[in-house]
């Protein structure tokens, strides 16, 4: 069974289409990165997952229909919204007794010890804690929830590197393994680039880019043309050209990297400068769709 | 391996816990004390107002002795006046008390989480709309009048020790006082009360003050009271008539007379009184409960699409 499964994926807010009939099938174990402009339908897609909004079109998250059956699914599922949803009158005593008492996956001992490697102490309110610091509290409820299904909305925005950094690296060390499935929004892309196994662009309600992090990497190539090469690297179609300290920066698709060795410097370009590439040219929107 | 079977007992370990009763009363049980966590308002205005009450009756009832004397050629009924008419109004100030918290909890209950986006916290929880909306309802027609109830009684109980003592130092007799004031029946009766007419024959009112915190997108008391205000204009300007102020006053201060009888002499004696049978007779009280039973599945409906605002 597929964690997440969505076919012909709609919404529309008056004229506004904010999905445009999304295919999307994601197993379980994967970690995807779901990247697009401000106002492209990610926030949209991900609240129509959790439940949070009606849609047109099919989606099943974990077997269920997410909108019918929004309180079963997040026995399995849990999101991070954005930093700012902790109740600000909560202590953080509450907030364990609370997620405690309702939720069945909840392990009380696993968040405790979370908490304790931070400075937040339990009898704090959340008003009193500094944005990282409820971040870091959201997380370790969030963390001793054995959930299948985790969705990060922004779940870093407006906190500093280091928390930045933290979150990532305590996701991924001591959350994440093989059987739980992660999506992510976020426009510091750069932060979850080497945490994702998968990628996927939106754009306009559509997805325009759709991989895994092995098919990205084999699949795109970014030449430091020299100039001499120019017009022969020109020639073979790259999907993105830009100038960088009087050179020529050239990004391809599919293109043989032995081959574009021969006319410059070869390297994977950033998930960046893919997005710059598929999202700066709307003459070629379909251009990385699988 | 050993993780997969570890990871499958654990499923199989919650899916054991999960169905049953447990699974439909934890979450309402939690919400309900989160509830009380958040709007400490519940207890602590009417223990402020009982504060206030204590403090009142101790300068009042300095004097008591002194002027009881004057009457004390005048009937019991004149006297009971005097003795237990404070104990009258104090419960009457915490009932008012009662109404006005609920009211104002009402109003922010589903208004209040969308506004500052702790909503989306709850929803991420396995807690259904259904049962965040009835635990919200459970407050003022349930845990509501137990708050003030217990207040009141606690209020009650100061004031009997402060008028014996002051009695008793002045060499009075308290036989005449505990009598009049009759404290165990007035608290059946205050009780009976309380849920009678504050949480049944009310209940409408919170309803509807719950569904428009549900829906307003700011202002949720304007869209509750002023709505109510141009139908009454209306029908006032239109047809120059007043049924419909009638009719709120009727659900207002109504009910009261139909959960028990009011004899012209006091106390009320409890077991001959109270007449829930003819209350549960009444019409108006499960035309009042639909009611109540339409708003808040309404707000569960709404609390589903309703995202921050």
């Amino acid at each position: 069974m597929p964690c997440i499964e969505a076919r012909g994926l709609r919404k529309a807010f008056g004229t506004t289409i904010a999905l445009d009939g999304i295919n999307l099938r994601l197993e379980e174990g994967r970690i995807l990165g779901l990247i697009g402009p401000n106002g492209a339908g990610k926030t949209t897609a991900l609240n129509a997952i959790l439940g949070l909004t009606p849609y047109q079109g099919e989606l099943r998250v974990l077997g269920r229909d997410p909108w019918n059956e929004r309180d079963l699914l997040m026995r399995d599922a849990s999101f991070i919204a954005d930093v700012a949803v902790l109740p600000r009158w909560m202590r953080v005593s509450q907030a364990l007794d609370y997620v405690a008492g309702v939720h069945p996956r909840f392990d009380r001992a696993k968040a405790d010890s979370f908490l304790a490697r931070t400075s937040i102490h339990s009898n704090s309110k959340v008003k009193e804690l500094s944005k990282g610091m409820v971040t870091q509290l959201h997380l370790a409820l969030i963390m001793a929830i054995d959930a299948k299904l985790l969705v990060l909305d922004e779940p870093t925005l407006g906190l500093d590197i280091l928390y930045r950094k933290q979150f990532y690296d305590s996701l991924l060390n001591d959350y994440f393994d093989r059987s739980r499935t992660i999506v992510v929004t976020t426009h510091q892309v750069e932060e979850i680039e080497h945490v994702l196994t998968d990628l996927m662009f939106i754009h306009h309600g559509r997805i325009v880019l759709n991989c895994t992090m092995d098919e990205f990497e084999s699949r795109y190539v970014e030449v430091t043309v020299k100039p001499e090469h120019l017009a022969e690297a020109r020639a073979l179609k790259p999907i993105h050209e830009r100038q960088a300290l009087g050179r020529s920066i050239l990004l391809f698709d599919g293109i043989e990297r032995q081959r574009l060795a021969a006319l410059g410097d070869v390297r994977t370009p950033s998930i960046a400068d893919l997005f710059v590439a598929v999202m700066g040219s709307s003459a070629v929107p379909a251009q990385g769709a699988a | 391996m050993n993780t997969q079977s570890n990871a499958m007992s654990e499923a199989f370990e919650s899916q054991r816990a999960i169905p049953g009763v447990m699974a439909a009363t934890r979450p309402l049980y939690w919400s309900v004390r989160r509830e009380l966590w958040e709007n400490r308002s519940l207890y602590i205005a009417p223990l402020a107002v009982a504060a206030v009450i204590l403090f009142g009756f101790l300068i009042n009832t300095i004097g008591l002795p002194h002027r009881l004397l004057d009457l004390w050629g005048l009937d019991p009924a004149e006297q009971r006046k005097h003795v237990a008419l404070p104990y009258d109004m104090a419960a009457g100030l915490m009932m008012l008390t009662g109404m006005i918290v609920g009211a104002f909890y009402c109003l922010d209950a589903l208004y209040g989480e969308r506004r500052d986006r702790s909503i989306l916290f709850w929803k991420s929880l396995p807690v259904s709309d259904l049962t965040a909306v009835l635990s919200k309802a459970t407050i003022p027609l349930v845990i509501l009048p137990a708050i003030i109830f217990s207040v009141t009684m606690a209020t009650q109980w100061i004031m009997l020790m402060l008028n014996s003592a002051v009695f008793l130092a002045k060499g009075m007799s308290v036989v005449g006082l505990w009598s009049q004031v009759a404290f165990f029946q007035s608290s059946l009766l205050l009780l009976y009360h309380l849920y009678a007419v504050h949480a049944l024959w009310h209940a409408p009112l919170y309803g509807w003050m719950l569904f428009v915190s549900s829906w307003a997108r700011r202002a949720a008391i304007l869209w509750a009271t002023l709505p109510v205000i141009a139908i009454a204009a209306l029908e006032k300007i239109l047809f120059n008539t007043t049924h419909f102020v009638g009719f709120l006053g009727y659900r207002l201060a109504g009910g009261g007379e139909d959960a028990m009888t009011a004899p012209g002499n006091m106390p009320i004696d409890p077991t001959t009184h109270l007449t829930p049978l003819r209350f549960l007779g009444t019409p108006g009280l499960w035309m009042g409960l639909l009611f109540t039973g339409l708003c808040l599945l309404a707000a569960v409906r709404l609390r589903r699409s309703r995202g921050p605002i």
